[in-house]
């Protein structure tokens, strides 16, 4: 009894006794769920136009943060100008790299590959992975780096609230992190149901040949929605890159993200946010309330709980496209 | 091949295929084929399994690249053609195994049909605003008065993945139909139907045929189709043309009855 009281009522009466802890809590939750979110519509964005995993996601955000910080030091190295110009063009010179990886993706993995099964374009993303791994320490070195968060001006400090009979500290990063990706989900979905380029991506993760017959460029395609996920994931490693450091530990935040794929639906990019949302606050009140339950590894765990548990009732995800098969 | 193209006038010829060869490694599939499709006809390809009919028509809409030979489209000859060019030049197909969007609906379908036929910029179809919400709405109305024509109206709004054969077949022939095409390439249109489902898709190509002047090539087993639609035939055998003729001429010739029946020795 003592047990079932401390799992089920007693984390509840704690909330309600302090509304500032818990709305902390559940900031932090939901500001941890953005940002799975942004990793999460990485994927999306390429299984909705390949039907592909693209395990090279993790990678791709590591790698572009450490490009953006790579031209950042090189700029300052060379004497450009203040601290603010040099980090912007850096950025500019970063989403350059993104296209031009997107641009080498598709014409050296994706064309050769055209009309294969899915696993085998899958197999290839576990070679791209490797690659840039490599590609990357052989380039920029094995250290960890500092993101540049200050140098592109985005904002400090946090945000002290008096509500709720307490006081909740909203960091000033996580608001804009938050802001940004709201932002960036919006333009995606729109962009994927109301455009033509978008209709032409979910034909082409359908049948290619069938894409190819209607006058749809399959490289053209591509290239766009690989420069798509590089742009996610050069935004992914900022946001990411500026709570902690830039280095490649940082492509495990990947498989983080698999609890909220697995939630969400590989195909959908609002359920990409709303997986986001459930798996952070899950993860940050689970951790908080629960924690000293279960000792402190909760929320390594936790969020697979959750995806599982959601699993059972919707295996297609909760705004997955049923899966149709006739017979 | 974007850009304005040469119009070719009814009963001239539209394409021609001279010598194609077309080998993958040490198997010839194609060997110095030539025949030509003049504008407004029904031209049938008929042959028996593996007489490389279906490699014709991906030769002409560009999927294979012939090792030797030229193909002539609408008074232009190209080498070498991407198959979302052909489709911007006016060629349009079906395939053998039905190739749809699955999990998009009927609807849908049919609109990507008019995916080159859109030329609004990205940033008004974003906002769903102004000159993109119209054209929007005048390639709605062209798809309505294909889905009409094909009466496939019940199932607008249901995924493709779930219908029956003999209807994705009709589906997959309206998202054809919605590039309006100057050439059309059925493969097998009638394949797996049954007797209703065959004559109603007959009445469809020749409709097609008489209504909108769409020059078709198709490629069909069933010889009392072909009788009925086609004006005139190529016959493959062993990726070599062994007759161009009509119906009636191809049916009493002897080295086509030798190819489909045998030769005594």
């Amino acid at each position: 009894m003592n047990l079932l009281y401390k799992i089920f009522l007693d984390p509840f009466v704690q909330m309600a006794a302090a509304p500032d802890l818990l709305a902390q809590t559940l900031w932090e939750g939901l500001v941890a769920g953005m940002l799975y979110a942004l990793i999460a519509l990485g994927f999306v964005l390429i299984f909705k136009a390949s039907g592909v995993f693209n395990f090279a996601q993790g990678i791709m955000v590591v790698f572009a943060a450490l490009t953006l910080v790579g031209f950042y030091e090189l700029l300052r190295r060379l004497g450009v100008g203040p601290a603010g110009l040099a980090a912007y063009v850096a950025l500019g010179l970063a989403v350059l790299v993104m296209l031009a990886l997107a641009w080498g993706v598709e014409r050296l993995v994706l064309r050769p590959l055209v009309n294969q099964p899915d696993i085998i374009l899958f197999m290839a993303t576990f070679g791209l992975t490797y690659f840039l791994i490599g590609f990357g320490e052989l380039v920029f070195g094995g250290d960890p780096k500092i993101m540049i968060a200050n140098e592109l001006n985005l904002p400090r400090g946090a945000l002290d609230l008096k509500i709720l009979g307490g006081l909740v500290s909203l960091q000033k990063i996580d608001i804009a992190a938050a802001l940004i990706a709201s932002i960036m989900v919006a333009v995606l979905a729109v962009f994927f149901s109301k455009t033509r380029i978008g209709r032409a991506l979910r034909a082409v993760a359908d049948s290619h040949k069938a894409a190819l017959s209607v006058g749809i460029s399959l490289e053209q395609i591509w290239v766009i929605v690989w420069f798509a996920s590089g742009l996610v994931a050069l935004v992914t490693g900022i946001m990411w890159g500026a709570r902690s450091e830039v280095s490649f530990a940082l492509q495990i935040i990947a498989l983080r993200a698999l609890p909220v794929l697995i939630l969400g639906g590989f195909t959908s990019i609002p359920g990409a946010i709303v997986g986001g949302l459930i798996v952070g606050i899950g993860e940050k009140l689970g951790e908080f309330y629960w924690g000293p339950l279960f000792g402190s590894g909760i929320e390594s765990w936790l969020s697979y709980f959750i995806a599982l548990t959601f699993l059972l009732f919707r295996p297609q995800g909760l705004f997955g496209e049923k899966i149709i098969e006739r017979v | 091949m974007k850009g304005p193209t040469p119009e070719v006038a009814a009963g001239e010829i539209l394409l021609a295929a001279e010598a194609v060869t077309l080998a993958f490694g040490g198997v010839k599939a194609l060997t110095d084929v030539s025949f030509d499709i003049r504008k407004g006809e029904i031209r049938a390809i008929i042959g028996p399994n593996g007489a490389g009919k279906t490699s014709m028509l991906n030769v002409i809409n560009g999927f294979y690249q012939p090792q030797k030979g030229r193909i002539t489209f609408k008074g232009v000859t190209r080498n070498e053609m991407r198959p979302h060019e052909a489709a911007a030049g006016g060629i349009a197909r079906t395939f053998q195994n039905v190739a749809l969007f699955k999990s998009m609906t009927t609807l849908d379908n049919i609109m990507a049909g008019r995916t080159l036929k859109m030329r609004r910029n990205l940033v008004w179809q974003l906002l769903r605003f102004g000159p993109a919400m119209q054209e929007e709405v005048e390639h709605r109305r062209k798809v309505e008065e294909i889905i009409d024509f094909l009466e496939i109206e019940h199932i607008r709004r249901v995924p493709v993945g779930r219908l029956p054969y003999g209807l994705q077949k009709r589906v997959e022939l309206g998202r054809a139909l919605a590039m309006e095409p100057d050439l059309l390439l059925l493969d097998e249109p009638m394949a797996g139907m049954n007797m209703e489902e065959k004559e109603d898709m007959c009445r469809f190509v020749l409709d097609v045929n008489n209504h909108y002047g769409t020059t078709i090539a198709l490629i069909e087993h069933d010889m009392g189709v072909v009788m009925d639609l086609a004006e005139r035939v190529v016959v493959l055998d062993y990726g070599r043309k062994i007759a161009d003729a009509t119906p009636n001429d191809v049916k009493r010739d002897q080295n086509v009855i030798a190819a489909y029946l045998g030769v005594a020795h």
